[in-house]
């Protein structure tokens, strides 16, 4: 177990110096490069410009200057933001912390629901099944963010139960109930694509488990139905559920853009779209560093439940 | 080798699978109403956006009435924050979203086969070369690295077709990889193989046809993504640039009139939805009726 550990955390090395080399490729391949906010405000003198790149080492060829960045990045030097003018581990900190609260309480979400979603559809008659099929197809083809702006038209400005967006209500002091409330709306649609999908999976994986032999032998022994389903065979069904989480954990920083873009949630996904706007390299590129590196620890995660979930499987 | 005699054809009837397919196809149709009228909708929006000119009411960028007036006269819908015809640009942006969503998954389906089959044909370092790039794709999430290219280039609906296939076409691949390692080694290539077919001909004629079913499910459901894809880029302003109008990006202002306007909010989306649905439901029917092998749970 641990030589397997030290192994794929090694395995992690190469994977991400290549994600930094196509990160850093691609930003500065891009026109206009990082002084562009600079390069088209006409206030700026293009003598300043040239003293400012020349200081911030963007004349030095483009090996020198990964390596410059990437020991910057390794030692914790993560550079200023160019919009907030405040350092970018600080900000990006900020913006984790958000997106973790609002990622957590989808997936809490997500797991109530889906689990008894699957379990129905895999055992139910047949046209509730299927009825709950459809459901689920449709949670996977509706847009986040249009689910996002039904969610707004509806309970906010209709219903006016839930707040406009944002994290906590203007002004006011820190409450508990104050951000939960600001959490209902972007964690439930941030929630129904995992539904949607998740319950699917498990129903899959669910009908799978009850052609095995042991299901055979659990009803043989006069168990109740909900006895074999519940204990015997769910049971067997939730641990590729497991490492789908763990896959789509990472993943879902990433894919909290648009629902926290919709309901103006302060989180990583939030802050790309406007240091893209803002053309704001230092967040930009640590904030891809940091995907990465929780992509790659979802997966490495889910691997490790899996072998502690399933005593048949041996990682070494 | 002479066309009329070509000793290494497929082994497999293919006209006639292809035929027995179709049939299985047609049959499922019949007894799913959910899979037919989803076949409905999309003809029906494949007919719109084919006679876009002709059906719109009005010029979907002239100005028609004042912003944001609300249903009745010769506004079916009402009028957008500028004053367009919201049924016309719905009809008009029904084009941008299917043109992406088609030529996306065809792009990512060529290249996902390309790869795929070079890695699961050669094996050895090209599998791992692949592999390798593959897993550097899928550590990037992939609509932020989308996002990023969008706003780097001036984006067009070429370009936006090639930025959305070129970042998904990694579960593609993978699937065709599968196919292709899992068909090679089968007694009908190995025979195509002694009959000296070269590399390119094995992997065309005797394995990717082998391999097609997969291949057509999974480029049928990579529209819905590609259409999914689109309409995110573009809600998000790094997509269809106005004032072409894209269902994605007449969502961008509606939020800010959803009080005064709530009907722009809710037909782009409803479209979007509508076709992305009808789509995921074709290609459930397809899996059924093309690869009964892989067939799951019936019914779903």
């Amino acid at each position: 177990m641990r030589s397997y550990l030290v192994r794929r955390l090694l395995a992690i090395i190469p994977t991400l110096l290549a994600v930094s080399v196509a990160i850093f490729l691609l930003l500065h391949a891009a026109p206009g490069g990082p002084m562009a906010v600079y390069a088209n405000n006409p206030n700026v003198d293009p003598e300043d410009l040239k003293r400012l790149e020349a200081s911030l080492g963007l004349h030095d060829p483009y090996p020198v200057q990964y390596v410059k960045w990437l020991g910057a990045m390794l030692t914790g030097n993560w550079g200023i933001s160019y919009k907030y003018a405040r350092p970018v581990g600080g900000i990006l900190g900020d913006r984790l912390l958000a997106t973790v609260q609002l990622v957590l309480a989808s997936l809490v979400i997500a797991s109530v629901v889906a689990i008894p979603v699957g379990v129905l559809g895999a055992t139910t008659r047949p046209v509730t099944q299927r009825v709950i099929g459809s459901l689920s197809m449709l949670g996977v083809s509706i847009p986040t963010f249009w689910l996002g702006i039904v969610v707004l038209l509806i309970f906010s400005v209709r219903l006016r139960v839930l707040p406009s967006g944002g994290m906590a209500t203007i002004g006011a002091d820190f409450a508990l109930t104050d951000r939960l409330w600001h959490l209902v709306g972007p964690a439930v649609v941030l929630a129904t694509l995992e539904i949607a999908g998740w319950s699917r999976y498990l129903r899959s994986m669910l009908l799978e488990a009850m052609r095995q032999d042991y299901i055979q032998t659990a009803r043989a022994k006069g168990l109740s139905e909900a006895r074999v389903i519940l204990l015997h065979a769910l049971r067997n069904a939730l641990l590729p559920l497991i490492t789908l989480l763990g896959l789509q954990g990472g993943r879902l920083v990433g894919g909290a853009m648009i629902t926290e873009t919709v309901f103006s949630w302060p989180g990583m996904g939030r802050l790309l779209v406007e240091s893209l706007a803002a053309r704001d390299y230092p967040v930009l590129m640590a904030s891809f560093m940091l995907m990465a590196v929780l992509v790659l620890a979802g997966n490495l995660a889910a691997d490790l439940t899996y072998a502690v979930g399933d005593p048949r499987i041996r990682l070494d | 080798m002479a066309a009329g005699l070509d000793l290494a054809a497929p082994p497999s009837g293919v006209a006639t699978a292809t035929q027995r397919r179709g049939g299985r196809l047609r049959a499922r149709l019949r007894h799913d109403p959910v899979a037919a009228a989803s076949a409905a909708f999309l003809a029906l929006v494949a007919m719109v956006a084919a006679l876009a000119p002709v059906l719109s009411p009005h010029d979907p960028y002239g100005i028609v009435d004042r912003p944001l007036a609300p249903p009745g006269g010769s506004t079916a819908l009402g009028t957008d924050d500028v004053g367009r015809d919201l049924v016309s640009r719905l009809i008009h942006a029904s084009r941008v979203s299917l043109a992406v969503g088609v030529g996306a998954a065809l792009l990512t389906v060529s290249i996902g086969t390309l790869v795929g089959s070079l890695a699961g044909f050669y094996g050895g370092r090209a599998d791992l070369a692949l592999s390798g790039l593959i897993n550097l794709m899928l550590s990037i999430p992939t609509l932020p690295l989308a996002l990023v290219i969008s706003a780097f280039v001036e984006i067009d609906l070429p370009l936006l077709i090639l930025v959305i296939g070129g970042v998904s076409w990694t579960g593609a691949a993978r699937i065709v990889r599968a196919e292709v390692l899992s068909l090679r080694e089968r007694e009908f290539v190995v025979g195509g193989r002694a009959l000296g077919a070269t590399d390119r001909r094995l992997v065309a004629r005797y394995i990717l046809v082998n391999a097609l079913p997969p291949i057509i499910v999974a480029a049928t459901l990579q529209v819905a993504t590609a259409i999914l894809a689109e309409s995110a880029l573009s809600y998000l302003g790094y997509g269809i640039q106005p004032p072409v109008a894209s269902w994605g990006n007449m969502l961008q202002n509606a939020q800010r009139y959803l009080r005064t306007a709530p009907a722009l909010a809710v037909y782009p989306g409803l479209l979007i939805s509508l076709t992305v649905v009808s789509i995921n439901f074709l290609g459930d029917a397809l899996r059924d009726a093309l690869d009964p092998a892989r067939r799951g749970a019936p019914d779903w």
